[in-house]
Order: structure tokens, then sequence, then C-alpha cells
């Protein structure tokens, strides 16, 4: 490791032999690859063995035959007589349903907390600080078997609580009103999701036009167009309905609305609120990062407050609360794994039932790195695209 | 009253003046200066003091007033008609011993809690700077020896117990330090070579870390209850909580070596060149100069992946392996206590959270204290 201390400098000598150093680096890179190749094939071979001794085929010709394992809460369409393919992409349905809404959650009431963190109220401050270091300090498991274990000890659907007209919590799970999701629907929900990026590339392109020439555009017109105007005249030319339906109880269970069951919610709680709790640290940490000078030199300029947090303070707070984010972010979808300990049927749960049924132990678990490090792969992809976008441009 | 969590170092800075005023310590002075500032705050404050009251109240009366303590026996008709308006404390007497414990033998159970203060010694001296020194590697192996032997016995006139008794906290304590105890040197070593020049040994490590740290502990753990057996040959046959254990240690370097490896970024390269000149070998460079000061750069981001670990301990309990999670939640399959499992996991999280709150404090302490110069 020594270079260039034992030997003297050669310049532009063209050599075609290695110097000492070269090949004693050399040497460990063969050795410690060689360990490493060593161990795989050792391993594989006894896996090798094993399999045929105990008769487990390979590959993954399995994907293809009936799963028949019933899958309680999903999404799409599925039946117990579909094949394990399609029960797999079921699972990794329901992984990412229960991700996404959950980093949509998590940062939600992280910021606020983070930010009740930071109050001049004292009491709101240390409520938020309890907050955090309860649920920081408990295992996720245990909390989701507590919520679960809550969620199961909640009255029988004809006693549910009803907090709202139309919302029911009980041991069934939560039962929301919902609006009934047609073609046409869906239609409208991608002309509003069109609308909205076609708004925001316009917004840069008006702002980079008035950095240009100083004069102010607005904007809200065509906004208005993009975002009210145009789903609202395909609303009208499919005929979307948008009649909200109120769950109704029927018998024993509860008819029409929006039914999440009592797996996915105690899931989706446990994740939220112990996620939330990491994230509010990460706000807090973020905010207190921008030196007090920011605010004093906004104040000194005479801005609004509002003005001042949204377009001085958070914007420095960001490029500090990104990247420790895109690790929480990775984290509660990791975590969302846990689900296998209550029953909600993700994508390990599935694999786990696979693994059992057929025994190719290392197919399944082979599916399971796959979609992990796929997602993972997905959200460090945007977050790093997201961060290089807010990161101080030096000049 | 600032005993529960400290007030927040540093609010937002709008405030910081009117607060500063604060040196009087009158109450009302108090009062109005932190919960009745503004009429926003006081409109919060009254909100909140009256949600909180009405939440106390209700915990206080399930938890305390109404509560059950003791019962004769499994006679828990009285528990189950006060179920929802009081809890069931005598459920934690009834159970207590088991959920600690696990199935080790009942008369033998004096050895496991001798275990788990060993090991609360252990931690204990740890933590204290004046310890940092080569003489604790010893401790530290001479306090693993005693515990293998309180556990295991079979020596000292101690009955043999086999691992598979084993249970309760001490198998959460084994899986916990064991797994860091291990995991950290393999973290040091990876985090070494993941900055080494040499490509072939760089890629390794990278491949590690990310692929461990890229997947759930879960599929871990189901690797190493459920693959890993088909990875050996024939006769080689591992006992369960020892593979979880080798999982564990796994994941513990992966993570283990990314904090390091902030740490090892943070040492000036003025460092590494001073080592050079002296004419020390890789070895001593590192181990000597380098290191050093990378660990205590990020000791209490090591502290925060320790807390993590100790938590992620639990999932064992997707695996069956007999941990304090397992424990209580086994403990309650008994019919007659079946309702009461949430005093259960509530005995359960305050132990859990005693240990890491104690460390989540110490890290916090470390961070305040003053920085390395």
């Amino acid at each position: 490791m020594t270079t260039s201390t034992s030997e003297f400098p050669r310049r532009r000598r063209l050599r075609f032999s290695l110097g000492r150093q070269q090949i004693i680096d050399l040497f460990w890179q063969v050795v410690m690859v060689g360990i490493a190749v060593a161990i795989v094939a050792f391993l594989w071979s006894n896996a090798l063995h094993n399999l045929s001794v105990r008769r487990i085929s390979t590959g993954f010709a399995f994907l293809g035959r009936e799963a028949g394992m019933p899958i309680a809460d999903t999404w799409l369409a599925y039946s117990p007589k579909d094949p394990y393919i399609r029960a797999f992409i079921v699972g990794i349905v329901n992984t990412l349903r229960v991700a996404v809404i959950g980093i949509v959650l998590a940062t939600v009431l992280g910021t606020l907390i983070g930010i009740a963190r930071l109050s001049s109220n004292w009491l709101l401050s240390r409520l938020a600080a309890v907050y955090v270091e309860m649920l920081r300090d408990i295992p996720l498991l245990l909390q989701l078997l507590f919520w679960y274990v809550l969620m199961q000890g909640l009255p029988a659907a004809r006693a549910a609580w009803r907090p709202i007209e139309g919302v029911f919590l009980s041991n069934r799970g939560l039962v929301l009103p919902s609006v009934p999701i047609a073609a046409a629907n869906l239609w409208v929900i991608a002309t509003l999701v069109a609308g909205l990026i076609a708004t925001y590339v316009l917004r840069r392109r008006l702002t980079a036009l008035q950095m240009a020439d100083g004069k102010v555009r607005h904007l809200w017109p065509y906004a208005l167009i993009l975002l009210v105007g145009l789903p609202a005249l395909v609303s009208l030319g499919l005929g979307a309905s948008w009649t909200i339906t109120m769950p109704e109880l029927r018998g024993f269970n509860f008819v029409g609305g929006l039914t999440l069951a009592p797996e996915y919610f105690a899931l989706l709680i446990a994740l939220v609120t112990y996620t939330s709790a990491f994230i509010a640290e990460i706000v807090r940490s973020g905010i207190q990062a921008v030196p007090k000078g920011q605010w004093d030199a906004a104040n000194a300029l005479g801005l609004r407050r509002s003005f001042v947090l949204q377009r001085i303070v958070l914007p420095q707070a960001l490029r500090v609360i990104i990247p420790p984010l895109t690790s929480q972010y990775l984290n509660l979808t990791k975590n969302s794994s846990l689900a296998v300990a209550v029953g909600y049927q993700d994508v390990v749960s599935i694999a786990n039932t696979t693994l059992n049924q057929t025994g190719q132990a290392i197919e399944a678990i082979a599916l399971i790195m796959m979609v992990f490090l796929t997602i993972s792969l997905g959200i460090s992809l945007f977050m790093n695209w997201y961060n290089a976008r807010i990161a101080l441009v030096e000049r | 009253m600032t005993s529960i969590t400290d007030a927040p170092q540093n609010p937002l800075p709008f405030h910081s003046a009117r607060s500063r005023r604060t040196a009087g310590g009158r109450a009302i002075r108090w009062l109005r200066e932190n919960l009745f500032a503004s009429v926003t705050s006081s409109v919060i404050s009254l909100l909140l003091i009256v949600l909180l009251g009405k939440a106390l109240v209700s915990l206080m009366q399930w938890g305390y007033w109404n509560a059950i303590w003791t019962l004769p026996g499994d006679q828990t008709a009285a528990c189950r008609s006060i179920r929802g308006l009081g809890a069931c404390w005598a459920v934690i007497p009834e159970k207590y011993r088991f959920i600690l414990f696990g199935t080790y033998p009942f008369d033998q159970q004096w050895r496991p809690a001798l275990a788990c203060l060993t090991f609360v010694a252990l931690f204990f001296v740890s933590s204290r700077r004046s310890f940092w020194r080569k003489e604790l590697v010893l401790v530290w192996a001479a306090a693993l020896v005693l515990i293998g032997v309180l556990m295991w016995g079979g020596i000292f006139g101690l009955t043999y117990v086999s691992q598979d008794r084993w249970g309760g906290l001490p198998v959460t304590l084994i899986l916990a330090t064991f797994g860091l105890a291990f995991g950290f040197p393999l973290g040091i070593v990876v985090a070494l070579g993941r900055r080494s020049k040499l490509p072939a040994i760089r890629s390794l490590c990278v491949l590690y870390v990310e692929l461990i740290r890229g997947v759930p502990l879960i599929s871990l753990l189901f690797m190493a209850s459920v693959m890993f057996p088909l990875f050996m040959p024939d006769g080689v046959n591992i006992d369960k909580l020892l593979r979880a254990q080798i999982a564990f240690v796994l994941y513990a370097g992966a993570y283990l070596a990314e904090v390091i490896r902030g740490g090892l970024q943070a040492v000036p390269r003025g460092q590494h060149d001073a080592a050079d000149a002296l004419g020390l070998s890789y070895w001593k460079k590192n181990g000597l100069i380098i290191l050093p000061q990378a660990i205590r750069h990020v000791i209490p981001p090591l502290v925060n992946t320790f807390i993590a670990f100790f938590k992620d301990t639990s999932l064992v309990l997707i695996i069956g392996i007999f941990d304090l999670l397992t424990t209580a939640k086994t403990s309650i399959i008994d019919p007659a206590w079946q309702p009461f499992s949430v005093e259960v996991y509530v005995f359960v999280a305050l132990i859990y959270f005693a240990f890491c709150f104690a460390m989540s404090r110490y890290s916090r302490r470390l961070e305040t204290q003053a920085r390395p110069g």
C-alpha cells in the first residue's frame, strides 16, 4: 500500500512488466475473489445435491402452475386457480399499496410533528417530543401487533363505531364512503395528472421567461384550464359518474364503500406512526440547520413570515432533509414486509406461502430480493433526481 | 418540569428573542411566555390541555382506577367482566416468568436472570469513556464466557440446559449483543474494503453491503431458517438460533460498515499522508491512526444503529425463535388469558423502551459533549 515511497517515480517509461506493488495487489485480489468464488461454489454444489436428494425441482417453471392460495385483500382480480405469477403480482401491488400510501401519510404527519417540536408553545413541542421518543424506542413489530390486537378488540360490525356519518370502524376494519371507479373515471384522473404535469412544465417556462425579460406572467388562467376545465370536459364527454356511495350495514357485513381490512389498516397505522417519528426528527434538524442569519436577513428585508419559510428557509432545509428522508422511505418499504406477522398478504407473505407449498426456497427468496431491490432502486433514483434538482448551484 | 424530555434547544429563530427574556422564574410569566404567547398559541394550548386531560383521565381509568392487579389462579372472570373498562394487570404476575425466560427450567431461572444482569453490567461498563481501552476486549470475552456458562451449564454443578429451551429476554440480548460483537469487526473490514484501491475487493464489499441493505431483514431471516440447511453439506446441522445469529451478524456488518465508512471519509487526507510518510504498513496505519479517529467521529450514529438493531431482533418472531416478543405473544395463547394481550404488550414495550431509551439518551449526551478536537 505504501506506493511511491519505496520506488522512485519512473516517468514516461513504457513498462510491460508489473511492478512489485502491483503484483502484491493483484495477488490479494485474486486470493479474495478466489475465496468468494470457492465459498459460493461450495454452497451451490451442496444446494444442488440437497435439492436432488429431497426431490425439489429448480427453476422458475412453478410460476406458471396453479397457486391454489387464497388472497383475501386484493385490488386486482384474483382467484386461487390463478398461477403463481399472478399471485406474486397481486402481492407486489399489495406491497406498493401500503408502501406508497404509507410514505405519503408518514411524510405529512412527520413534517407536522417536526414543526410542532420547534413550536414556541411549550406544551405542543413537549408533546411532539414525547410522541417521537415513545415511537422510536419500541420495536415496530411490537407496535404492529399492538395495533392489530386493538383492531380485533373493536366492536363487531353491527355495533361499529361511527365517528362521522358514513365512516364505520369495527373489527372488520375501516369502511369509508367511496366513488365507484369505472373506465370513464380513470380517464378523468389521467387527464388531471397530465394537467398537473403540463402546469408544472408551464410554470418553469413562465418563470424562465420572467427571469429573462422581467415581465410578470400569470399562471393561474392556464392552471385553471388545465386542472379544472379539461378534466371537467372529459368527465362530461365520457359521462363519468361521481356519486358517492355510502357504506351500509346489511346482515353481518358492510355493502358499498371502500373497506380497509383490519390487517391493512393496522399495518398502515403502525408504519405511518413509526416512520413519522423518524421523519419528524429529520425535519426538525433540517430546519435547525438553516443558519439564523437567514431569518434575520429575511426579516431585515421586511419579508412576510410565510414567504420566508417557503422561499428562503424550506429550500435550504430540504437540502439537508432529502438524503436521510430517502433512507426513511426505503426503510418504510422494507418494513412493510412485516405484514406477514399480521397476515396481510404482501409479496413477502406470498413468497413465504409459495415456499411452503413448493419447497423452492431459493427461487422464492430470489423473487423477494428482486422485487425489493427494484423498489429500492426506484425510490433511490427518484430521490437522487429530486435531490440533484434542489441542490445548491455553486457559481 | 423539564425532566421528561429536554426542550428543543433551538426553537424557530423567530421566537427565540421572546423566550430569552424568561430568566425570571415566576409561574404566571412562564405560562404567558410559553403557553399563551399569542392568540394562536393560546388556542392550541387550551385545545391540547382539554384533549390531554381527557386522554389522561381515560388512561388512568383503564390502567389504574378500574384495573385488577391480582387474581386467584386462572379465574379470569373478574377481568373479563371489566374488559375494555379496566386493565387486567393480573396477567403480568401470572406470566412474567414465562415472558422473561421462556421455557427455561423453572427452578433454574436465576441463571438467565443473572445472565441478563451480566449483559446490563457489560453495556454499562462499555459506555464509560474511562473504560475505552484495550482491556475492554478482555472484559467482553470474560463476560460472554460467563453468560455461556450460565445459560448452558453442564459444569460447576450446573445442570445442562439445551439451546432450544432458552427464551425471552436473554435470547433478545444474546442476539443483539453477539450480532454487534461480531458484526462490528466485520463492518470495519468491509468499510476498509469499500475504500480500498483494489477494484476487485472494493466491488466484493459493495456487492455485500448493497445486497444486504437492499432487502428486508425478514427475507434474510427466511434465508437463515429455510435456505441455510440447503446450502450445508450432508450431516451438518446447525441450530436454528445460531442460524438466526449468523443472519444478524451479516445484517449488522452491512449497516455498521456504512456508518464506519462515513467516519473514514471524515478523516482528513493529511492523516493518511502522515502515516505513509512514517512508513507504516497498511494495517498499522489504519489500526493506529485512521480507525480510532474515524470511529470517534461516528459514535452517535453508531449508537443509533445499535438501537435500531436491538429493536430489529424482535423480527425473529416470524421464524419462531423465542425472543422476548415471541414469548410475550405465546404467553397469551393460553385461553384463560387470551383477551389480555394489550397488557402483556405494554409490559414488553416498557422493557424494550427502557433499553432503547437509555441508549438514545446516551447517544444524545455523547453528541452534546465536546467534539473530538
